[in-house]
């Protein structure tokens, strides 16, 4: 943990002193969000395709509701699909509500029984991070984009919908970091989660506590100019990177914000990450549950060797006989 | 009682002392806590003939609690060669390798743990025991970054702990059902155990029902001969009970239905009586059906081995469909079997083309969920008789049993086979109750011997992984007088009756068919005084439960 804070902590040294002290704008302004993208989308689309090129030599849904048998039982739609509307159902569930983190339940031995509790709270956190990170995400298009679109200027309105303060607090920031620190804090203080975590568990913690802070500072306390900030932004996307000349014009913290976001969806593709497109992948959530219905085909179905029905008869013939038992060969 | 008993005996163990299960985490990080292999809590390994038979490699004697293991000299390259190939022929292996974010959601769902309290019988660690490898000689991070990207090395005591923990894994699923990307540490262990087996590392008590199903066609090893005297044993405690005498067809060519069920239901109180409920069902209907001694083992231990041997093993069903000429195929109460029946057989051993939809010849329901495969669960079957009206029964029969039903973890979460059980009971029993919601259905709890682990020597963790199922019969039993407990799995009926017996003493362990034939009335039947057990019908069902 200590190992993934202080990388953390050394990636904004790095950039605070490239930028504020060495003047390499362009570096971290330009080149390392362009190697960041591309080391993004190649890995991205290396490990999908690599998880595709593996087949799916069984049906193996996990099921979680009543089977489709007897026309008169109510079969579970969702938890249990037969159908690839169920399937896509059940899909839609899992990605966009947490379908199985909501089972979720908290089971300990006490006192000589066993207690089983229903424990919301990771999915509460879990959901509130991810939905928080997507409106960001959208949010940030208003830099990348001229015209703005409108479903991006609604959802600002909406997320700055208590409007406090100048420039208006956007709840998702705030809730984003209450929620990322909320799972750092199960982390470390749940021993038992503490005792699976890996390094490889804090470090993208930090980075996106890292991301957060310096977003929300950059926003309200820093306020660096946002036509610069644009203009850069837009810069990038349509491959006319600006010059240094208007690098300059920002806030080094900008710097660190853009830095961090690269760093992660650089180091999205190698890590755990990776589970926002694995889930969609996976053998327990995305099969019907109709191995009996329809021949699921394995690719490798390769001959076994079996003891066949005439081995076995010529081992056992006359013991069938004595018993009365019908033999092929007398 | 306790000083005589040895640790392979229920007796040996003190449920006050059990339940306080130690939840303290090792001072040391996983990955230096070496494994503890103590008696109770392992499996005795196979024995090299049972290798042997079955063609197996690296057939020798050793003893986990050796130093030595005698692991064939390029040990490590066929591990690695063997994830290799696993990963590319499993997309599940391959992405639960790589998905997982240790979120902890599956660690206190796994009945080992709750009961246990080894942090490595937490679902993910027991997956990190191989994605650690993984990581190490198949990721870029993990070959440059090592421990720091949770990599190690692959040494003898990590093929010992695997040994360890995928033995104590009864690959039930509960913790998939939780998991937010549905991670199954069945596919897991499955691939962890195919691993072992390439060492010939495994479990006698696995390998040696695979090598006598292999030969005789059922795991305990029951001749063909043997077959036919224990259903004709059946027939005459039946005779004896009810005063009918049931036919027991076997090997019958030109049969409609061929019948396969878990061969423990031959040798096993209670789950005999279950077996005599079958033969009492479809003698009562009239079925032209047939039971097969070369098919007649419903189970599938290769699940539990590799799934090429579950492939060798499963062959059998549709060999013999075929040799008999039966229209369709009907399967008795067992749980992993319906696993394999139901995600595996078709695609393993199908087309089954040269047989028919199923279709209930008693009331005509064709069986279209099952049209692919050609084979129907027992309960289906049941449970679309008794809606149609076609069984003469009587609960009365059963009013001293009050029952409450266990899931059993296959049927459960990899089928969903929960409503036709509980009708079917519903219709049989004038007293059922459910356990606690987070216990049934698809959160049903395991009995804690399966997937082959309901051996004897392996007694503690048994008992430890029975806690979560055990504690909540308890609960019925205090609450609603709860006497019996229902499953329709062959491997529950043999373990959770110790289970029971430990944890919630005075719950006795029944099939779902033995409470229909208890309730089934026969043509031509004498008044019946005994149920299958030949026990008065109207004695205190819970007084008998102390012999």
């Amino acid at each position: 943990m200590i190992i993934s804070a202080l990388a953390v902590v050394a990636l904004l040294g790095v950039v605070y002193a490239g930028v504020h002290v060495w003047g390499m704008h362009v570096l971290f302004g330009i080149v390392v969000p362009y190697v960041a993208i591309l080391l993004f989308a190649y890995g991205l689309i290396k490990r999908v395709m690599g998880w595709a090129s593996s087949p799916v030599p069984f049906c193996i849904p996990t099921t979680c509701g009543q089977q489709k048998s007897l026309s008169w039982i109510e079969s579970s739609y969702f938890d249990n699909p037969h159908t690839t509307v169920g399937v896509v159902g059940r899909m839609l569930l899992e990605v966009l509500c947490f379908r199985s983190l909501f089972r979720n339940v908290q089971t300990q031995v006490r006192d000589g029984r066993v207690a089983h509790g229903s424990d919301e709270w990771l999915w509460i956190g879990a959901l509130a991070f991810h939905w928080c990170f997507l409106v960001i995400v959208i949010r940030h298009l208003r830099f990348l984009t001229e015209p703005v679109p409108f479903f991006v200027s609604f959802l600002e309105q909406v997320d700055g919908f208590f409007q406090v303060g100048l420039p208006v607090f956007l709840a998702s920031g705030f809730i984003m970091l209450g929620a990322v620190t909320y799972l750092f804090a199960r982390r470390l203080f749940s021993p038992r989660i503490r005792y699976i975590s890996l390094p490889a568990d804090y470090f993208p913690l930090f980075l996106i506590m890292g991301i957060a802070c310096s977003g929300i500072l950059l926003r309200h306390l820093v306020r660096t100019d946002v036509v610069t900030v644009k203009e850069i932004a837009l810069g990038l996307v349509t491959l006319h990177p600006a010059g240094s000349g208007l690098l300059a014009k920002a806030h080094w913290l900008f710097f660190v914000h853009l830095t961090f976001v690269s760093v992660l969806i650089a180091y999205f593709p190698t890590s755990k990450l990776m589970h926002m497109a694995g889930v969609l992948l996976s053998p327990t959530r995305n099969l019907a549950n109709n191995s009996r219905m329809v021949r699921h085909v394995n690719p490798w179905n390769y001959p076994v060797k079996v003891h066949t029905y005439e081995e076995y008869e010529d081992e056992f013939r006359d013991k069938m006989k004595d018993a009365g038992l019908p033999v092929e060969k007398e | 009682m306790a000083e005589q008993a040895r640790f392979d005996q229920m007796g040996y163990y003190d449920p006050e002392k059990l339940v306080r299960v130690d939840t303290t985490l090792p001072s040391t990080g996983w990955m230096d806590t070496p494994v503890a292999i103590r008696p109770g809590t392992y499996i005795y390994p196979v024995k090299p003939k049972h290798l042997e038979y079955l063609g197996m490699p690296f057939a020798r004697q050793w003893a986990p609690a050796d130093p030595d293991w005698k692991l064939p000299p390029n040990w490590k390259e066929i591990i690695l060669d063997g994830i290799r190939e696993r990963l590319d022929r499993f997309r599940s292996f391959k992405l639960f390798m790589d998905i997982c974010v240790r979120c902890g959601a599956c660690a206190d769902k796994c009945h080992f743990f709750i009961g246990g309290g080894d942090p490595k019988n937490m679902p993910v660690l027991r997956a990190e025991l191989i994605r650690s490898i993984y990581r190490r000689d198949f990721t870029v991070a993990g070959k440059l970054l090592g421990r720091m990207a949770g990599a190690r090395e692959l040494t003898p005591e990590v093929v010992k702990e695997w040994f360890y923990y995928f033995f104590q894994c009864t690959e039930c699923r509960r913790c998939s059902v939780f998991c937010p990307y549905g991670i199954d540490t069945a596919e897991i262990t499955m691939i962890g155990r195919e691993l072992l087996n390439l060492l010939g590392i495994g479990i006698n008590w696995i390998l040696e029902p695979v090598a006598n199903c292999y030969r005789t066609g059922n795991h305990l090893g029951i001749q063909p001969h043997g077959l036919k005297d224990t259903l004709e044993f059946f027939a005459e405690d039946i005779e004896t009970v009810t005063g009918v005498k049931v036919n027991v067809p076997i090997n019958k060519k030109g049969a409609d239905i061929l019948f396969v069920t878990p061969s423990g239901d031959f040798l096993a109180d209670p789950g005999t009586f279950t077996c005599m409920g079958y033969l009492m069902l479809f003698h009562e209907l009239g079925l032209n059906y047939t039971w097969s001694t070369y098919a007649s083992e419903g189970g599938n231990f290769g699940l539990f081995t590799s799934h090429e041997t579950m492939k060798r093993l499963n062959a059998k069903i549709y060999a013999e469909a075929k040799r008999l000429g039966v229209k369709w195929i009907m399967g008795g109460e067992c749980g992993h079997m319906w696993r394999v029946l139901h995600q595996y057989m078709d695609t393993m051993n199908g087309p089954a083309d040269f047989l028919e939809v199923p279709v209930s010849p008693i009331t005509g329901t064709r069986f279209e969920h099952a049209r692919s495969t050609k084979m129907i669960h027992i309960v289906e079957f049941t449970a679309d008789l008794i809606k149609h009206g076609k069984l003469k029964l009587d609960p009365s029969k059963n009013d001293r049993i009050k029952v409450t039903f266990h899931d059993s973890c296959n049927p459960a979460r990899a089928m969903g086979i929960l409503e036709e059980p509980r009708y079917v009971i519903k219709s049989v029993c004038n007293h059922f109750h459910e356990m606690p919601a987070n216990t049934i259905r698809e959160k049903t709890f395991c009995c804690g011997g399966g997937a082959g682990l309901g051996t004897d020597e392996n007694m503690e963790m048994r008992l430890r992984g029975g806690l979560p199922r055990g504690n909540a019969v308890k609960h019925v039993r205090d609450a609603f007088g709860v006497n019996h407990l229902a499953a329709m799995c062959a491997i529950d009926r043999a373990t959770l009756a110790p289970v029971c017996e430990f944890w919630a003493p005075g719950v006795r362990v029944t099939g779902i068919h033995e409470l229909v034939a208890n309730a089934l009335i026969m043509k031509g039947q004498t008044e019946r005084t005994l149920n299958l057990r030949q026990e008065p019908l109207g004695e205190e069902a819970g007084e008998t439960a102390h012999e």
